[in-house]
């Protein structure tokens, strides 16, 4: 088997809420890996810790009121992120590992032109001459797609759609070719015809590049589409962790289980297709009071009274040995897979 | 006044319209722009400041006599006339050549000490802003002293102190009690600023907290310090004209529009001039700064910004 790029081992990203009414605990205790080369995918609700984790990994977390609890572990290309000083951090962050954001219409600095953005980087990084930057924005701005790369390199941003703002953070992100590409819910923003061009740019870049994506995302289409291997979210915790098609095919956690059958679709038997649209019910709880026992429990259909009272660890759901886990008490006892009435 | 006197008063006049006509071509191309020169008092405001700093950058032109020559000391307290534009003050000296010098002296003490008080305010804002815990809590407590203080008091105490005081050390000292605002304004952009999109996606590109503030946060803050700084510095002219008033500003005979209305006042009932005019020249100069000052808050307002996305946002 081989290395891992990024090894994240019982990550705890906790943040203390104002007023003393308690701890958020936003990440507790993730553990995934991410090959070289590869697409995973972190799929989950609002509230369920991905972005969380995504920043943790960066240490973009803001101390105060978020703390990452010593015990965590991010090992990335055989060091540990969460002991590095400032200096050492800076020359990863844009360089080794690059982020791209949710939101492209703000994740822009509104008074400089892309090009002197896409640069930044580079600047920062490799201490290129503002020359060499700047041509150095223009391929890259060539290399994600924009039209008449000269010219669009001395716009701001207020002059670019969302799409396009999107390739640029793509570009800017891209500049110092990192060995990983974090984007958290790259097209949320964006409109479908974008999304799916956006989509596809991440790929080819990741080829022609040969680096890692950790992509986040609450669509499973979007994960079904792009991602290698799937890491299930729910409250702060890793649920269920296979390879896509097994995800897909055989869904063993009730929560991804769940997710799947509120996914609408245009393939599924006729007699589901007749029928309403599933969805979960109840919302995510508070990070401050998660259940205790299984933290899916509330809005499990199968839950009884041991999912109440102890917390299930990942188990190994068979298969190849160490690719699909699955944090759930149905593995030890699968003759209660039918829901109670 | 003789007729190269006059003309180059006129040429002045000619300068400061030529000035604001060609500032107005260039800066209405921007939504801002046009803005600012929608403000009623912005034309005038801007006259007003080009034609002083005009006539102070040409003072050896525009005045007929030099600033300290007394022309007839048996003779003093003659009413404006051809000759004496503005008449002469009570030691024979030309009151419009000694305003107009003067100009250099309290137009350049303004903006020198509003440069190093936005300076100073710029940075600790900044500083406190950005890292906040300790850093914050330190710095605005400091700040909240300033404030507490008497200005004028301490810097009557500083310069008695001194005794002979040179003009640089006072700019310094005008700059260095005069941050205290721009710093609380600056922070409280600075808090809001830190936590855009735009500043995390900075951070996670590598940049450095000195980057970060400097090429992301600052430029994004720069119009609230540029409103406030253009406010400001009608109240350092303020500041220095009334210490040079008590005659501990600007050491006489150097002409300050503060220490001409020294010279002149105990003569008002005979010579209203010598001090009447110094008087209108800073009401003037305050008040165009001033009316700068709203228009460009007017332009520069963020919340005003919607205005100009018709225009602005040519997406493709």
């Amino acid at each position: 088997m081989t290395e891992p790029l990024l090894r994240v081992r019982d990550l705890k990203t906790y943040f203390v809420t104002e007023h003393g009414s308690g701890t958020a605990r936003a990440v507790d205790g993730v553990t995934f890996d991410v090959l070289p080369g590869e697409t995973l995918g972190i799929v989950g609700e609002s509230g369920c810790g991905k972005t969380v984790t995504s920043l943790s990994i960066l240490r973009l977390i803001p101390e105060p009121p978020g703390h990452i609890l010593p015990g965590s572990f991010i090992e990335f290309e055989g060091r540990n992120l969460l002991t590095l000083d400032p200096r050492e951090l800076r020359a990863i962050r844009g360089n080794r590992i690059a982020m791209i954001f949710q939101e492209p219409m703000t994740s822009l600095n509104p008074v400089f032109t892309v090009g002197d953005q896409i640069a930044e980087a580079a600047i920062v990084h490799h201490q290129v001459s503002r020359r060499a930057a700047r041509s150095r924005a223009i391929e890259m701005l060539r290399l994600v797609g924009i039209p008449d790369p000269d010219e669009r390199v001395d716009h701001y941003p207020h002059q670019m759609s969302g799409g396009m703002r999107q390739r640029v953070m793509i570009a800017m992100a891209l500049v110092c070719r990192p060995q990983l590409l974090i984007a958290d819910e790259p097209t949320t923003a964006l409109d479908v015809t974008i999304q799916a061009q956006i989509l596809e740019l991440i790929d080819r870049l990741q080829a022609e590049l040969g680096m890692a994506v950790l992509l986040i995302t609450h669509d499973l289409g979007i994960v079904a589409g792009s991602a290698d291997r799937v890491v299930v979210m729910y409250a702060g915790q890793v649920v269920e962790q296979a390879p896509t098609a097994t995800l897909f095919a055989r869904p063993l956690h009730p929560y991804t289980e769940g997710l799947l059958a509120s996914v609408p679709r245009l393939d599924a038997p006729p007699a589901r297709a007749r029928g309403r649209l599933r969805s979960i019910p109840g919302q995510v709880p508070a990070a401050t009071a998660w259940p205790e026992g299984c933290r899916f429990h509330p809005r499990c259909p199968y839950a009884w009274d041991r999912c109440r009272a102890e917390e299930p660890p990942l188990l190994d759901a068979g298969g190849e040995p160490g690719t699909h886990a699955v944090r759930c008490w149905l593995l030890t006892d699968p003759r209660r897979r039918t829901p109670h009435p | 006044m003789n007729v190269g006197n006059w003309l180059a008063l006129g040429g002045a006049a000619i300068v400061a319209l030529a000035a604001v006509a060609a500032l107005r071509r260039r800066i209405t191309a921007t939504a801002s722009g046009r803005r600012f020169f929608r403000h009623p008092t912005a034309v005038p405001g801007l006259f007003v400041l080009a034609f002083f700093v005009t006539i102070a950058i040409a003072a050896p032109v525009v005045a007929p006599y030099p600033p300290y020559f007394q022309i007839d000391i048996t003779n003093p307290d003659l009413p404006p006339s051809t000759q004496f534009l503005l008449g002469t003050d009570p030691y024979s000296r030309d009151v419009w050549s000694r305003l107009v010098y003067g100009a250099r002296v309290s137009l350049g003490i303004g903006a020198v000490a509003m440069l190093v008080a936005a300076t100073i305010g710029t940075a600790v804002g900044a500083v406190a802003g950005y890292f906040r815990r300790w850093v914050d809590t330190a710095l605005m407590r400091l700040v909240d002293v300033g404030l507490a203080m008497p200005r004028i008091f301490v810097l009557l105490m500083a310069v008695a102190l001194w005794e002979h005081i040179a003009l640089w050390v006072l700019v310094l000292l005008i700059g260095l009690t005069g941050w205290f605002g721009t710093s609380r304004l600056v922070r409280a952009e600075v808090l809001s600023l830190r936590e855009r999109d735009f500043v995390a996606a900075a951070r996670a590109a590598g940049a450095g907290s000195g980057r970060v503030i400097f090429r992301h946060v600052l430029p994004n803050a720069a119009g609230p310090i540029i409103v406030s700084a253009a406010l400001g510095i009608g109240n350092m002219m303020l500041l220095e004209a009334g210490l040079s008033f008590l005659g501990l500003g600007v050491p006489p005979p150097a002409p300050s529009w503060g220490n001409m209305i020294a010279d002149g006042w105990h003569k008002m009932t005979v010579a209203w001039w010598a001090s009447t005019f110094p008087g209108l020249a800073i009401s003037l100069v305050v008040m165009a700064f001033n009316a700068l000052g709203d228009a460009l808050r007017d332009a520069l307002d963020p919340r005003r910004a919607g205005e100009e996305g018709g225009e602005g946002g040519g997406a493709a």
